[in-house]
């Protein structure tokens, strides 16, 4: 499947680090030693494999990269600028938990910590019997973030706990050209309703960085799961995920994914659903200069009375690249599936380029499934409308924008998360709030 | 006010305005009729400033300032209003936040104070008045789902928020039952303030009962062919534009 690719700069220097800190949580050896037995047999992509087709990974895995963190000092003067009121926090500073800049709420019913504290506590078995377990390891991204794992978040809400707060995951850096893999396992038992936000910040000017993350989540049955992901990254930023959600019936799961930037990145959500499920993927990619975004998701309806919705926006400007590629799996068993898909472009500047794929397979033959995609310029007779009421071309654009991008914000339930997106995305358009 | 001469104007290649001249003074109403495809929208369209025009020949002058030469945002700022025959939805831009962005670029460049949101709300309250419409409209998305009079009243609300020194009207009246253009006549008579100019743009004589015009034009074949009082609108209501194309079709 895979193609070798020569001077594998991060898979080297990965595996010495993985070899020099698989002691470090011997709870963990087990699974990383697994993990890193298949990182090293598999390469990572290149464009010839079908998944990877546009997005050329030659440089981000040639690329020489610090595992090695140097102290930082960061103070919450610092974060202010990331937090969102009310928003309960977890804060890592280049990849290690720091208590001190953290401000959460664990309890009984919904328990949330590092993962050192997890394996310190009753949570330990549970931990282990699912962290790993859900993502696939063998993928060469999945297997090095297992392998490499020392620290994570853990966050397991018990039968009907409700969380109101959403809890974010700040992952801070600070230093240049360091990779950093942050890992979330999240499980919602039956009949539990959490949100959880996962942000990025580079401070000090840091460049180069990159960040593999990965989460796992399992939705309980009748357990509603809101997870935000917010990529606001810097134009040196690499950025790579992979989300695996699995939804037992009658469970609601609703990912929001909002990039204003990046060098170079790439999302791979993946949702497999019970009967009588909601799964919901909505992402708003906003991009400028050279960024580039590759949104990979899919949606496996395996059991009857499912509904999945996906809603992907792009604007996009200078010379900045996006791919979307969207696949809906319907199984044989899963009748009566509503599946749902489109993908909508907006490109403001002749170079930028979108690559819209959608894939459906489709095994039962009671579905009601729809896919679209529009890749196209502003239309001109609204902006004439807008300037022909007095207000200038860049700020009819702004506002058109703005305004194509409303319904992805609106799906963001939490009001102060929305208001800082709201405020995010309209200063990348050039259209500040007042 | 608006001074236009010799204006030529074409569209692909197809040229559509054919040498229109036209003086209006401060305070007049003037009503442009003319059968379909005379070139009535056009005019109107490229008075305002819309793009897909290309203006071969002739000049507008605007208040002392050569109209051609600037931008629709910045005729819009100097006092010109086109009320569009279709108004654009635009999901997703609430008719609030869209007016008072216009109003305050509008107030910005005549080098007014920009409106805070309390006086902009008053402002807002007082001429809405004027064409009766309602309040629920107003935070809605702009001529989002609104019904054909809904959208003429909410240009007519634009306007008299824009409060301009020309406006004009393009086919204001097509698709509005007699009560709905019954306020939207009363609202342009209550901003006729006798400084305020209009051109009215119909095909039909039935505005024209509600809105007076001082004078009248009709169009045919992108060039004006016949210039009157209001009387000429009621011969033409009765008479239809058969004989009008008659004549200048026969004096050529």
């Amino acid at each position: 499947m895979s193609t070798v690719i020569e001077n594998a700069a991060l898979k080297n220097s990965a595996l010495e680090y993985i070899e020099e800190t698989i002691e470090a949580v011997p709870e963990l050896v087990e699974v990383r030693t697994s993990a890193a037995e298949g990182f090293a047999e598999n390469n990572f992509p290149s464009i010839k494999d079908e998944e990877w087709k546009y997005t050329n990974v030659k440089q981000l895995v040639s690329s020489n990269y610090a595992f090695d963190v140097k102290e930082a000092a960061i103070s919450s003067d610092d974060i202010k600028g990331y937090l969102i009121e009310g928003v309960e926090t977890l804060v890592f500073v280049n990849g290690k938990y720091n208590a001190g800049l953290s401000n959460f709420n664990s309890s009984e019913k919904v328990y949330i910590n590092t993962f050192a504290e997890a394996l310190n506590s009753d949570k330990k078995e549970l931990l282990l019997e699912n962290f790993g377990k859900h993502a696939d390891n063998n993928l060469p991204f999945v297997g090095l973030n297992t392998a490499s794992t020392t620290e994570g978040v853990f966050i397991h809400a018990k039968r009907n706990a409700i969380k109101e707060e959403s809890v974010m995951i700040l992952n801070v850096v600070s230093q240049s050209n360091l990779v950093i893999q942050p890992r979330l396992l999240v499980i919602a038992e039956e009949g539990t309703q959490i949100s959880y936000v996962e942000r990025n910040a580079i401070l000090n000017n840091a460049e180069g960085t990159l960040v593999n993350a990965v989460s796992e989540v399992t939705i309980g049955e009748r357990a509603n799961v809101n997870h935000i992901k917010i990529q606001d990254e810097d134009q040196s930023t690499q950025l790579v995920t992979v989300t695996e959600a699995k939804q037992a019936d009658n469970s609601v799961y609703d990912n929001v994914t909002i990039t204003t930037g990046g060098k170079l990145v790439r999302n791979n959500l993946n949702i497999s659903l019970g009967e009588h499920c909601e799964g919901h993927m909505t992402g708003l990619y906003l991009l400028d200069e050279k960024s580039f975004v590759d949104n990979h998701t899919m949606v496996d309806h395996k059991m009857p009375n499912s509904y999945s919705n996906e809603l992907y926006k792009g604007i996009l400007s200078g010379k900045s690249k996006a791919i979307f590629n969207g696949k809906i799996f319907v199984r044989e068993d899963a009748q009566k599936t509503n599946a749902f898909q489109s993908n909508k472009n907006i490109l403001l500047s002749p170079d930028a380029v979108v690559d819209t794929k959608p894939q459906l397979e489709i095994w039962a033959d009671d579905v009601s499934c729809s896919h679209g995609c529009t890749v196209g310029a502003l239309d001109e007779e609204p902006m004439f409308y807008l300037r022909a009421r007095g207000i200038p071309e860049d700020q009819a654009r702004a506002l058109l924008t703005y305004a194509f991008a409303g319904d992805v914000i609106e799906k963001i339930k939490n009001e102060a998360i929305r208001n800082v997106v709201q405020r995010m995305v309209a200063n990348a358009m050039g259209y500040p709030l007042d | 006010m608006l001074k236009i001469n010799d204006l030529k104007a074409s569209i692909e290649d197809k040229e559509i305005l054919k040498g229109i001249n036209l003086d209006i003074k401060e305070g007049e109403v003037h009503a442009i009729m003319g059968p379909n495809g005379s070139g009535k929208s056009t005019l109107a369209s490229v008075l305002a400033g819309r793009e897909d025009y290309e203006v071969d020949g002739g000049d507008v002058d605007f208040d002392g300032e050569d109209l051609l030469e600037m931008s629709p945002e910045e005729r819009a700022q100097k006092g010109l209003f086109l009320a569009f025959q279709y108004p654009v939805e635009i999901p997703g831009v609430s008719n609030t936040n869209f007016l008072r962005t216009a109003v305050n670029e509008v107030r910005k460049a005549r080098g007014e104070e920009p409106y805070n949101a309390a006086n902009f709300m008053k402002e807002m309250k007082e001429k809405m008045k004027i064409v009766s419409i309602d309040k629920s409209l107003m935070s809605r998305s702009l001529n989002e789902g609104f019904s054909g009079g809904e959208k003429k009243r909410n240009e007519i609300f634009h306007m008299a928020m824009l409060d301009p020194k020309l406006a004009i009207l393009d086919e204001t009246d097509s698709g509005l039952d007699i009560d709905a253009l019954r306020i939207v006549a009363n609202g342009v008579n209550t901003l006729r303030d006798g400084n305020r100019s209009f051109v009215v743009v119909t095909h039909y004589q039935r505005l024209l009962d509600y809105i007076v015009p001082d004078f009248v034009h009709v169009l045919y074949k992108g060039k004006i062919v016949k210039s009157g009082t209001k009387e000429l609108a009621l011969e033409l209501e009765e008479k239809g534009y058969d004989w009008i194309i008659q004549e200048v079709e026969g004096n050529n």
